[in-house]
């Protein structure tokens, strides 16, 4: 499901295949082990970085929908909701900068997967960052809504994103700020994006030191990572015990 | 340590000597009293100019001295919140007058006035906890984050220790003007601190107000995590400690 690769102080972790990477538990548990790993091996070692990219047409296409609502008693998108929350405070807690290589879509779920990672870098020639859920009737949960505002300069482009369902190229993404540069093809985009993690691994910052600085710049999005009203996770009870 | 002069209805806080004017107890006491003397004089309108000499605005916390004792680190960090909500409560629109180097605790010192303008020659604004490998406190993000609109520039000033010239400053959205000189930036405060004054604004109406748009900087000055000031103990006495 995801590959760990490392390249000098650069981690690379690929979702692996030509499917659309639909975040169902097992896809998000491979993630995060894989996130595990990186950290063990970092506190061992010099500063590093991690970069998340994936195979084929889509970084992700979001949650496993066919999945969750496939369970009458409605737990299953309660777990896809909590485990996918674990993952984004996983990576705000990453000891490490992070660089998302945007390879195709990123939609909904996915797109907040991209959303959670440092610095973002994307292919020009193909693939949308898309907040699909107005188009699909979906409700945005409210943490979806904190991420996007974290990493978003102004209330027009969160209303783009959130209120008009924005298809979002690499170029647009970089006129609006989600973006930090575009890239021809794929494989240009993990290349400069091993670059730049290569270029913030030779600060040498401490990555502790780095990831407490980063959860207290996103001390509003790990607010609200406690629960999701839209899956009826008021946070309150044991979801885990669920898993 | 510092001097204080008037030129028409503006004053003058300047900083005085050629040394990095580390932020140590002696230093920030002395800015305090000029600044309680500004208030007491502010009548009719005024505003507050503050500025430095030689190379440097401030570099940041006198580490030199606060780590030879444990208590000093608490001291001197809640002797600069108590400049700080000062300055935010101050019946006066203030200016800082940038003319070199303002890092860490020295960039939060000039962030905490309503205007910023800096010499475009020389000196960098550098929050640079992360390049020493120092956790950044919560209350120093809330006030960039209050101060800088843009995600990304959050992330370049305090997730990545940009060294921020005044040109980069004005473009990013934190620099109001850059000049050729202190002299020349010096002046330039003063005609901006004329023409505010020129508004005729009450002061105390201009201090409340301003209070309102920082509430969640004042929220959190209360404590300091990264100096174990949790804001529950009565810090006061702990200033009072003979060293």
């Amino acid at each position: 499901m995801c590959s760990l690769e490392r390249r000098g102080d650069v981690f690379i972790l690929t979702i692996t295949g030509d499917d659309q990477h639909r975040l169902n538990p097992e896809l998000i548990d491979s993630i995060r082990a894989a996130l595990a790993r990186v950290k063990s091996e970092s506190f061992l070692s010099t500063a590093a970085a991690l970069i998340t990219t994936a195979e084929g047409k889509f970084f992700s296409n979001g949650y496993d929908l066919n999945w969750a609502l496939s369970d009458p008693a409605r737990i299953r998108p309660k777990i896809m909701s909590k485990k996918l929350r674990l993952l984004v405070e996983d990576l705000i807690s990453l000891p490490m900068p992070t660089v998302a290589a945007v390879n195709g879509h990123a939609s909904a779920a996915g797109f907040v997967l991209a959303l959670s990672h440092d610095y973002r870098l994307m292919r020009r020639d193909r693939g949308y960052l898309y907040m699909s859920e107005l188009d699909i009737g979906y409700t945005i949960p409210r943490w979806f809504v904190q991420v996007v505002k974290s990493k978003t300069q102004s209330p027009r482009i969160w209303r783009s994103v959130v209120m008009a369902a924005a298809k979002i190229t690499a170029e647009m993404g970089v006129e609006w700020g989600i973006v930090d540069s575009a890239h021809d093809g794929a494989e240009a985009t993990v290349e400069a994006a091993v670059k730049l993690g290569a270029d913030l691994a030779s600060r040498k910052w401490d990555g502790e030191v780095y990831a407490a600085t980063r959860r207290i710049v996103f001390a509003d999005v790990l607010a609200v990572l406690g629960s999701d009203e839209s899956v009826g996770d008021s946070g309150d009870f044991e979801v885990v015990s669920r898993l | 340590m510092c001097s204080l002069e008037k030129r028409g209805d503006v004053f003058i806080l300047t900083i005085t000597g050629d040394s990095d004017h580390r932020l140590n107890p002696e230093l920030l006491d002395s800015i305090t009293a000029a600044v309680a003397q500004v208030k007491s004089e502010s009548t009719p309108s005024t505003a507050l100019i503050t500025t430095a000499q030689g190379k440097f605005f401030s570099n940041g916390y006198d580490q030199a001295w606060a780590l030879s004792d444990p208590a000093r680190p608490k001291i001197i960090s809640k002797k600069l919140r108590l400049l700080v909500e000062d300055l935010i409560s101050l019946p006066m629109p203030t200016i800082a007058a940038v003319n070199g180097h303002a890092s860490a605790a020295g960039f939060i010192l000039a962030l905490s006035h309503d205007y910023l303008l800096m010499r475009r020659d020389r000196g960098y604004l550098y929050m640079s906890e992360l390049d020493i490998g120092y956790p950044i406190p919560r209350w120093f993000v809330q006030l960039v984050r209050s101060k800088i609109g843009s995600p990304k520039i959050w992330r370049s000033v305090v997730m990545a220790a940009a060294k921020i010239t005044a040109e980069m400053g004005v473009e990013w959205g934190i620099v109001d003007s850059a000049h050729n000189g202190i002299e020349a930036t010096v002046e330039a405060a003063v005609k901006l601190g004329a023409d505010l004054v020129g508004r005729k604004w009450g002061g105390e109406v201009y201090a409340a107000n301003r209070r309102v748009v920082f509430a969640d900087v004042l929220a959190v000055l209360g404590s300091d995590e990264t100096v174990g000031d949790s804001g529950d103990a009565d810090v006061a006495s702990v200033m009072n400690h003979k060293l």
